[in-house]
């Protein structure tokens, strides 16, 4: 492929479905479903209730007008050519879900879940959360719907983001921390699945991302490729091309499925995955499920997960909570394993480093999760730069969140404001040491004090 | 699509072409064509009186002593000892067997700990089956896992996170080795699952009694009974009951209903709160009563 190619626009009048999963959930040999049997009714009761509901009318125009009325949609795509200058000069696009109501892409998700739960006649959600994000998603959207709810978030977590967890409770919905295991996101979830198997009967688990048994990682993908369907369109009437690339950072995943799903038939069309490379993946204190994973079973389904010799699942790190999951989505092992995405980790401090870079040249305060995209494009534009052709590359990111839940973190790493009472952020150890120089651009504030402040 | 009956079709299938795959493997190997634990289940109804399968994790307080825990349960009157292989994210176990799991992952407790809790269980004269989240398994290799178990003396695994939908490589293993293989059934089960799951068993069909996760309850509930008798209606092979006994007189109680009764949480609560091997024993005497007077079922 060379980087000038200028991709036909092409008409489609429906989305293009992907072949996978099967009918029982199988993305190629990831996926499926590894849950106590008490739990398979529940799965085949959302199964089938979402496929009823995802062909009838009356939902769709719901659906259509929350987006639309409540969340904002469509996001824009907004060109930004001043951070493109750190990117070897190609054109970058960003789509905005960081402008949606609640700051990220997180809602799409949790009002098809949420409109799913009226459905089936329960009156109660649960939902696991690291950074908060989906937790404040799921706490809106029960706020607005009716829905009783309660939220689990790791003990370590809810400090980390105190915002967040004051957002939900504002909302109504109940925070509980959870103080087993490593009192993280991952153990969040052991605990949702638990309250969900003991009160299955009047509780529905809406859970945050592509991950988790069938038939989560389809369903949330559906929900969330309204990101990518909406891109590709802006992007063509734009630029009257497709991107060479598209890239979005992946935890579990379903701001990155949200936004490949719509290229996925596009062979031309680069699909990017960035994996948190927290201290470097050869530190193994990463969050790359994908580069410096192995495929296992964790939650629900088989998938690339973090893991030692005895199949026991290892604790991962990045300074983004959002990230920081052992775990991946298993469409992306899938994506990953037949060629067609490719994934990448970004450490915390080249991160940081396009944290900083956007905000100074754009205005744009992104979400450390999406900041781990960005670093990814500026590598990646730096990489096509010296390939030959008319036209720069053009490339498409996905910015899922902003990032006023990060400016704790985000001002500790770089030394800013009061030392002395600035708490660890998300990610961050309270022993975590910012790497020095890590904001690099002459655009961006000067980091010289952040190994001091850590 | 999902549908109850496919779900069947599709285990009955994978477990028939598992099946015809090992009874060309089983020509050199008649002498055990016979489930261990069926058998220590029918020796137990026999007596008159039910089995009593006993829970506990290796590697709490440290590999050792999870191991003379597991022989003192036997000792005390336990048929059946469920050795369990720790792991990190323990999705159906209450606060209780957590406790103990969580230091046993952190020292490194693994596979090869268990084989040895497996050959000393069978040593002291139990039945021993190894209870076990599927990743360690999968990650140990299926095959390998099978045969090291089958050497040890193991009678087979209890999956609990593994439904027979996705256990091909694990029904082909376990019959290729002739070990047994016990899935669960829940109140939530529909018959049609019921059915195709109790297909796929082989010993006894685990019943998780009541909706939740493990750990002792007050009362063992109505919900059991009626799903032993759901089970009992489209199956021949034993069906044992867990979640929430705790006492022999809870044992008594489903003895009455239920081929074997299986603690966990109790005898892990005796380790935990320090009274070892011996609280163990004890507990096991109180239980082994209670499993010999059955209450009449109403």
């Amino acid at each position: 492929m060379t980087t000038s190619a200028v991709h036909p626009p092409e008409e489609r009048l429906e989305p293009a479905q992907p072949s996978w999963p099967d009918a029982t959930g199988h993305f190629g040999v990831f996926g499926g479903r590894f849950v106590p049997e008490a739990l398979v009714a529940a799965l085949d009761e959302l199964t089938e209730a979402y496929r009823a509901m995802r062909a009838d009318p009356a939902f769709i125009e719901e659906f259509a007008a929350l987006h639309r009325d409540y969340t904002g949609r469509p996001s824009p795509i907004t060109e930004v050519p001043r951070f493109a200058e750190h990117a070897g000069g190609a054109r970058v696009w960003l789509k905005r879900e960081d402008l949606n109501h609640t700051g990220s892409h997180k809602i799409n998700n949790v009002l098809g879940q949420a409109l799913l739960t009226k459905r089936i006649g329960k009156q109660r959600v649960i939902a696991e959360t690291g950074a908060g994000q989906h937790g404040v998603a799921t706490a809106t959207a029960a706020a607005l719907m009716g829905l009783s709810c309660t939220i689990y978030m790791g003990e370590e977590d809810t400090r980390r983001q105190a915002l967040n967890v004051a957002r939900m409770r504002l909302l109504g919905a109940e925070v509980v921390p959870v103080t087993t295991g490593s009192r993280t996101l991952k153990d969040a979830i052991n605990e949702a699945f638990r309250d969900w198997v003991t009160n299955v009967g009047t509780t529905n688990y809406v859970f945050g991302t592509v991950a988790g048994p069938h038939p989560f990682p389809e369903m949330v993908r559906d929900f969330q490729r309204v990101i990518g369907d909406e891109a590709r369109a802006q992007v063509l009437e734009r630029t009257g091309r497709l991107p060479d690339a598209v890239l979005a950072c992946v935890g579990g995943g379903s701001n990155a499925i949200g936004i490949f799903t719509a290229f996925v038939p596009d062979d031309g069309v680069r699909l990017i995955g960035l994996e948190a490379g927290g201290d470097g993946v050869g530190t193994g204190r990463h969050a790359a499920s994908i580069t410096g994973g192995t495929p296992g079973v964790l939650h629900g389904a088989r998938s690339y997960l973090l893991q030692d010799e005895n199949g026991q699942t290892t604790e991962s790190h990045s300074i983004s909570a959002g990230l920081d999951y052992p775990g991946v989505g298993p469409e992306h092992s899938h994506l990953h394993d037949i060629g067609r995405a490719e994934y990448r980790p970004v450490t915390d401090a080249e991160a940081m480093e396009a944290f900083a870079l956007l905000c100074r040249t754009e205005g744009i305060i992104p979400a450390i999760e999406s900041a781990h995209a960005l670093a990814g494009v500026v590598k990646l534009g730096q990489e096509l730069a010296g390939r030959a052709g008319d036209e720069p590359p053009l490339l498409l990111v996905n910015l899922s969140g902003r990032g006023d839940k990060d400016v704790e973190t985000a001002s500790r790493w770089f030394g800013l404001g009061d030392r002395e009472h600035v708490e660890p952020g998300a990610g961050m150890d309270t022993d975590q040491q910012p790497t020095e120089g890590a904001v690099t651009s002459g655009d961006a504030v000067a980091g010289q004090d952040a190994g001091e402040s850590a | 699509m999902t549908s109850e009956g496919d779900g069947g079709v599709s285990i009955a299938a994978s477990a028939a072409e598992a099946t015809d795959g090992v009874e060309r493997g089983a020509e050199r190997d008649r002498s055990r064509a016979v489930s261990r634990l069926q058998e220590a289940i029918d020796e137990a109804k026999a007596e008159g009186r039910a089995a009593l399968v006993a829970y506990l994790p290796v590697g709490y307080p440290d590999v050792d002593a999870s191991i003379a825990a597991m022989v003192a349960a036997v000792e005390g009157g336990a048929d059946v000892v469920e050795v369990g292989v720790p792991y990190s994210d323990p999705g159906m176990d209450g606060p209780v067997i957590q406790q103990a799991v969580d230091p046993a992952v952190r020292a490194g407790v693994g596979m090869r700990d268990v084989l040895r809790a497996v050959e000393a269980v069978a040593a002291a004269g139990a039945t021993a089956v190894v209870m076990s989240y599927w990743n360690p398994i999968e990650r140990y290799g299926v095959d390998r896992f099978a045969a090291d178990l089958a050497a040890a003396g193991g009678a087979g695994a209890i999956t609990p996170d593994l439904i027979p939908d996705e256990a091909a490589a694990w029904l082909a293993a376990s019959e290729a080795h002739d070990l047994d293989r016990v899935f669960l059934v829940a109140p939530s089960s529909t018959d049609a699952r019921l059915a195709a799951t109790a297909r796929a068993c082989r010993g006894f069909v685990y019943a998780a009694s009541t909706m939740g996760v493990t750990g002792t309850r007050a009362a063992v509930g109505d919900a059991a009974e009626e799903l032993v008798a759901r089970t009992r209606a489209v199956t021949d092979v034993p069906v044992c009951v867990g979640l929430g006994v705790s006492n022999g007189d809870q044992a008594a109680e489903v003895a009455g209903f239920a081929d074997g009764v299986i603690v966990g949480s109790a005898y892990v609560r005796e380790l935990l709160e320090g009274r070892g091997a011996d609280g163990v024993r004890r507990l096991s005497e109180d239980l082994a009563a209670g499993v010999r007077r059955p209450v009449a079922a109403q």
